[in-house]
Order: structure tokens, then sequence, then C-alpha cells
């Protein structure tokens, strides 16, 4: 099957500024694809090219077989769409909304009413569908205005930073939906900056800058951080980056929390290395663990191969 | 292909938006009858009771007549009687009097010897207007008594005989009310749109809208019909308090009324748009669109000062304006009863407008939809 969403050298400038430089990649029928990377990085414009909403300054965008920039509306038909932020009328009761959208979507008669009450009953609002929207609590808000993306069936959707702000179990119910609709057949294009929802991709883009800089399944990007990470916990983090990063056999090292992450180039020398020297500096070493790469540490390592710093 | 169903979408979100929001619903419902009352009653032309005094140095049976007769007439009120001439510069000087009636002490005798007699109006000119009309009831006023104490008999002058239409007695209600409904619903139909669009983007609704597959054209009727209704009410509201408080007779056809300012509601309401949709935040849309309707509407629609009398610049620009239009219509109906004959210069401007304003809303829009 020919890929659903095509990007062709997708380009997009404002003024001086390259937004997003030449992406270029395809989504397959059914896949959750994944857009990784901070705030800033050419998530959104993509995505805003993708969907019609943006012209691109060069390249293609091809979704469901369309070519976007030559049949917006032909393609706005085909897919949904969540922006990032909240973008239903607060004014409006959740029923009003649906019906809204319904209506821009062309769902009326019966279909409409069933298409409405599987809205509610997904986004679990079927008692609140008198209620003005703007009065519901951000998760539920989030599931209208995905029920609403859903309202005319799309095999194709687009969802910025749905879970933005959204507390933690609301964003976990959130992704099992997502994930039930890629098992029957919808195609998922979904920006992120969480690295924990993003082991829910299929497969996974790393962006920074504007630039794709990577691009395979979560296990596959893991696989690709050959070089062993240590955990190095101690009682002064910032002192201890700054004695680490300066040791031979060590390639980079990343801050997470009060734990750092370091990325070297032999396990027990490096051991060795990183005790000693963390002696003679006075700093107090209470653990040192080798560890699976975290998605961090291939976000950070695909940075590093990249020869960038992170935007943002 | 325009949707009916996309478009019917809009137009009842629109209508839900509209019914909650407070500040539209006064603007939309109250502000017209206000205004209408606000303008009805003191935007008064008409002049009357103007207060004069009287400085009669002949004292006689004759110019106590004379004094009278202006008295009797409704335009003037005696202050009282001067002594000294003194006392005229004073209340002149002061605003107290607007008119000095001075009789000169032969007065009585050079009117019965035929001769002809003359008394002097002191006048106040500072107010030109006013002044104007006083020096023309004083005029009338002294000739009355003249023909009077020139008795029958003698040939009489010639005389005009003048004879208002449409307005019998002047009254500047009858000229303001239907010139103030085109005014009112100019200034409405602007302010009303003028939130729509800019709201959409400052909800942050637009993007989700702008990812559907909806039409600029639809979005743009969509949000217009709504306020079309809205736009006719008002007009019927003014109407009827022009007709039952004001007095102001409807003498035309209330369905070709109705139907021109349809036209002239579309074409205000698509201006308000194309402002909502240039600038994109309410408060400047809002302010923008009083600015640009409410002065130029109110200055050179002919609703007030006569466009025939402006200055060429004015008037040209005053072809810009389509309260111009609709003012001609709205007396031309009320007052005339003319018809589509007389009225279709009138038409053909409004149906332009309109057209124009229509398109570069749509069009404004489009660019930001992109």
């Amino acid at each position: 099957m020919p890929d659903t969403i095509i990007a062709d050298g997708l380009t997009r400038r404002f003024g001086d500024f390259v937004a997003v430089d030449q992406i270029s990649f395809g989504v397959r029928p059914g896949e959750i694809f994944g857009f990784l990377g901070p705030n800033g990085a050419g998530k959104t414009t993509t995505i805003r090219m993708l969907t019609g909403l943006l012209p691109p300054t060069s390249g293609r965008a091809q979704v469901a077989g369309l070519d976007v920039a030559r049949e917006p509306r032909e393609v706005k038909r085909r897919i949904g769409y969540m922006s990032q932020l909240f973008s239903l009328y607060g004014d409006l009761t959740v029923e009003e909304n649906i019906e809204f959208f319904g209506g821009l979507y062309e769902v009326t008669g019966e279909r409409w009413t069933a298409r409405r009450d599987w809205v509610l009953e997904n986004a679990g609002l079927g008692a609140l569908r008198h209620r003005p929207t703007g009065t519901l609590p951000l998760g539920l808000k989030q599931r209208l205005a995905l029920g609403c993306a859903l309202i005319h069936e799309p095999s194709i959707l687009f969802l910025d930073e749905p879970t933005s702000g959204v507390d933690p179990i609301s964003r976990r119910n959130f992704w099992a939906l997502i994930g039930e609709f890629a098992r029957r057949g919808t195609t998922v294009l979904v920006t992120t900056h969480y690295m924990d929802e993003a082991e829910h991709c299929d497969r996974l883009a790393l962006m920074n800058r504007g630039r794709l800089i990577g691009l395979d399944t979560p296990a596959g990007l893991r696989r690709s951080m050959t070089d062993p990470i240590l955990a190095v916990t101690t009682a002064n983090a910032p002192a201890a980056v700054r004695v680490v990063r300066e040791l031979e056999g060590v390639r980079d090292v990343t801050m997470f929390g009060r734990v750092l992450h370091a990325v070297v180039e032999n396990e027990g020398s490096a051991r060795g290395a990183i005790t000693t020297r963390l002696g003679q500096a006075g700093i107090a070493l209470s653990h040192l663990d080798r560890i699976e790469p975290s998605l961090e540490d291939v976000f950070a390592e695909w940075i590093r191969r990249e020869g960038g710093a992170v935007a943002g | 292909m325009i949707s009916p169903t996309r478009l019917g979408a809009i137009a009842r979100k629109e209508l839900l938006q509209l019914r909650r929001d407070v500040r539209s619903l006064i603007l939309a419902f109250l502000l017209p009858l206000v205004l209408t009352m606000v303008f009805g009653a003191a935007i008064s032309l008409d002049v009357r009771e103007i207060p004069f005094a009287v400085l009669d140095r002949d004292r006689s049976p004759a110019s106590r007549e004379l004094v009278e007769a202006f008295t009797a007439s409704s335009y003037f009120t005696l202050l009282g009687e001067l002594d000294r001439p003194a006392d005229a510069d004073r209340l002149l000087r002061r605003g107290e009097a607007r008119l000095i009636l001075s009789i000169p002490p032969a007065y009585a005798r050079d009117l019965s010897s035929g001769r002809g007699a003359r008394v002097q109006a002191l006048v106040d000119g500072s107010d030109a207007n006013t002044a104007t009309i006083a020096i023309n009831y004083a005029d009338a006023i002294t000739a009355g008594v003249a023909a009077r104490a020139a008795g029958a008999g003698q040939p009489s002058p010639i005389t005009a005989e003048a004879r208002v239409w449409y307005n019998e007695a002047l009254e500047s209600a009858r000229t303001i009310v239907p010139g103030l409904v085109a005014v009112i619903m100019a200034i409405i139909a602007a302010m009303l749109t003028a939130l729509t669009i800019a709201r959409e983007w400052e909800r942050g609704t637009m993007e989700q809208l702008a990812a559907t597959p909806v039409r600029r054209v639809e979005v743009v009727v969509g949000k217009l019909v709504p306020y079309v209704a809205i736009g006719l009410i008002d007009l019927a509201m003014v109407t009827l308090l022009g007709v039952l408080v004001f007095d102001v007779p409807l003498r035309g056809n209330v369905l070709l009324l109705a139907g021109i300012a349809l036209v002239f509601i579309i074409g205000m309401l698509s201006f308000g748009i194309l402002i909502s949709s240039a600038l994109k935040s309410q408060l400047l849309a809002t302010q923008i669109a009083l600015m640009a309707t409410y002065l130029p509407t109110f200055l050179l629609s002919g609703f007030i000062f006569a466009i025939a009398n402006m200055p060429l610049v004015l008037r040209a620009l005053s072809y810009l304006v389509p309260a111009r239009y609709f003012v001609v219509v709205t007396r031309g109906i009320f007052l005339k009863d003319v018809g589509l004959g007389v009225l279709w210069p009138q038409v053909l401007g409004l149906v332009i407008y309109a057209a124009v304003a229509f398109a570069l809303a749509v069009r404004a829009f489009r660019k930001e939809l992109a």
C-alpha cells in the first residue's frame, strides 16, 4: 500500500527564519507516526503544511493520494485535525459544538445522530451534553476536540500536541483512544514533546531546529545507541557535570534532574575514571549504574551527531 | 458550489453565540432605540421662542400693536421693554436677547401718513442660522402689520404665497428621523460584524475552522445571515419609533423601503466583516468601524448638512458614503412616497457599494484561511 502521508522536501520560511528545512518522510496506512522535538523545532509548522493550513515555501505534501497545495479542500474533507490550543467554541454547549463541526463536514440526518452519540460516548460527555464547553476541565475539552475532529470518520488524523497541559490520567486515556483508532485502520500523525508519549508511536521522527534528524521505531532508535550509558548520581550534579565532561572516553553528558547520563566509549575504564576524579574533586558519588538508553538519551545523541544544540 | 449545510452550520453557530453575548445584544437592540430617542429629540433645527426685547420710543397704540404681533407669534418671547439703547447692547452681549426691536419716536405718525414707517431689528449674529431665521420671522410679522395698517382699497403689493410640501409644518423631526434611520443602521451594522471574524482569531477558533472544508464565501455569508435579520428588525424598530413618537409620516411603500434597506445593510455588514478580517482584533475593529462609519455618515450623508452646500472635495467624498444614498431613499419613501422611478440612481449606488464591500470581505478573509 502506498504511503498515506508524503512530505517531499517541505520547507517553510518566515522572513529569514527557516522554520522547517527540507523535510521528507512517508507515513504508512494505519500507523501512529510521532513527531518528537522541543518547542520551536518546527513540528506545528510541518503539521500545518500537511493539513493545508499553511502553504509551504517549497516542497510538496501529499495526503490520501492528493496534492495538498492543489486540492486543499478535498484533503480537508478526508482528514481530522486537532490544533495545539483548545479551539472549540467555549460559549457553545458540548452538543452545539458537535453539531457545528458535523455541519461543516456535511454529516447530516441519521448519520449525524449516530456520530453525535458516538462522540458523546467516547468523550464520556453524555451527561454533560448541555454544558457550555468553556466550563469543562481541560482533559474533557481535549476529548471533545478529538471527537469533533473525528465526526466525519476521517481515515487520517493529525494531532498537534494533543495532551499538552492535560493531567497524566487523562493523557493515558487519550493515548488508549488513539491506539484503538489506529488498530481500526486510522493513520495518526501526532506531535509531542513528552518522551513517554513517544513510546506509543509505531515510528518516530526526531525534529530539531526545523530539520528531521532521525526517523525510526522507538526500539530502533534505542538500538542505534551503541555506546554504553552510565547514570551518575551525586550530591552536586552541576559540579559533577563539569568534572565528568572533561574526562577522556566520555562522549557526552546530559543532566536529567539530579542524575547525569554519560555516554562513554568503554564502560570499564569510564567507571574507574569517573569514580577517581569525583573523589579528587570532593564530590560524593552515591550510585554509578549502566542503564538502557531512554528516548531522551537517543534524542540527545542524535542532536550531538548533528553537531547542533537544541532549539528553543 | 456552496454547501447549504455548511453555510447553515455557520449561520446557526453565529446566532447561538449572538444570543449569549450581552454586548452584541445591547448593540443590536438597545442602542438603536437609545440613539433614535436621543437624536430624534435633541437634534432640532426648528427655531422657536426667540427671546427679544423692545426699545419703544414711540409708545403709541400703533407701536404696541406691532409688539403684540411679535409676542402673539410662537416664534418670539418678550423679555421686557427697555428704556435706554445701552440696555439693548447689554442684553445682546450677554446673549439674553437674540433680537431687539427698536421703534423710533415718529413710528405711528409715519405709518398713518402713508409715507412708510421704519423699525429697527438688532440681531445677534453669533449664531448665523438662528439670526437668519429670526430676521425672516421679523420681516414676515412687520409685513403683516404693515398690510393691515394700509387697509383695504390700497393697491396691494405683490406677495409670494409660499406653500411647503412634504413637511408642511417644516418640523425638523420629519427630516431628521428618516435620515436617522439611515445613520443608525450604518453605525450598528458595521459595529455588529466588526466583532465576528476578529473574535475567531482572538479565541483561537479560526485554526480549527480553517482546517475544515468550509469555503470562505460560506463563512462570510453564514456570518451575514443573522445580522441581516437583526438589521431589518432594527429598521422596523426605528421606523415605528419615528412614526409613533416623533409623528413622522410614512407615506411610501414599506416593502420598497425594506428591500432597499436590505441592500444597504448587506453593504454595511460586509464592510464590518472586511475590517474584522483585516485587523483580527475585536477592540481595534470596533473602533475603526465606528470611526469609518459614524463620522462620514453623520457629516457627509446629507443627514444634517446639505451636500449641495459643501465644498467640491467633500461633495466628491460623499459619493463614497453609502448612507448618502440611503438618506435620500428614506426621506423619499417616508415623506414623498416616491418609487424606484425616482430612487433608482440611489439604489444603483447602494447595489454597487454592497457588491464591492462583499467581494472585498470575502477576499480579505481568503488570504487568512490560506
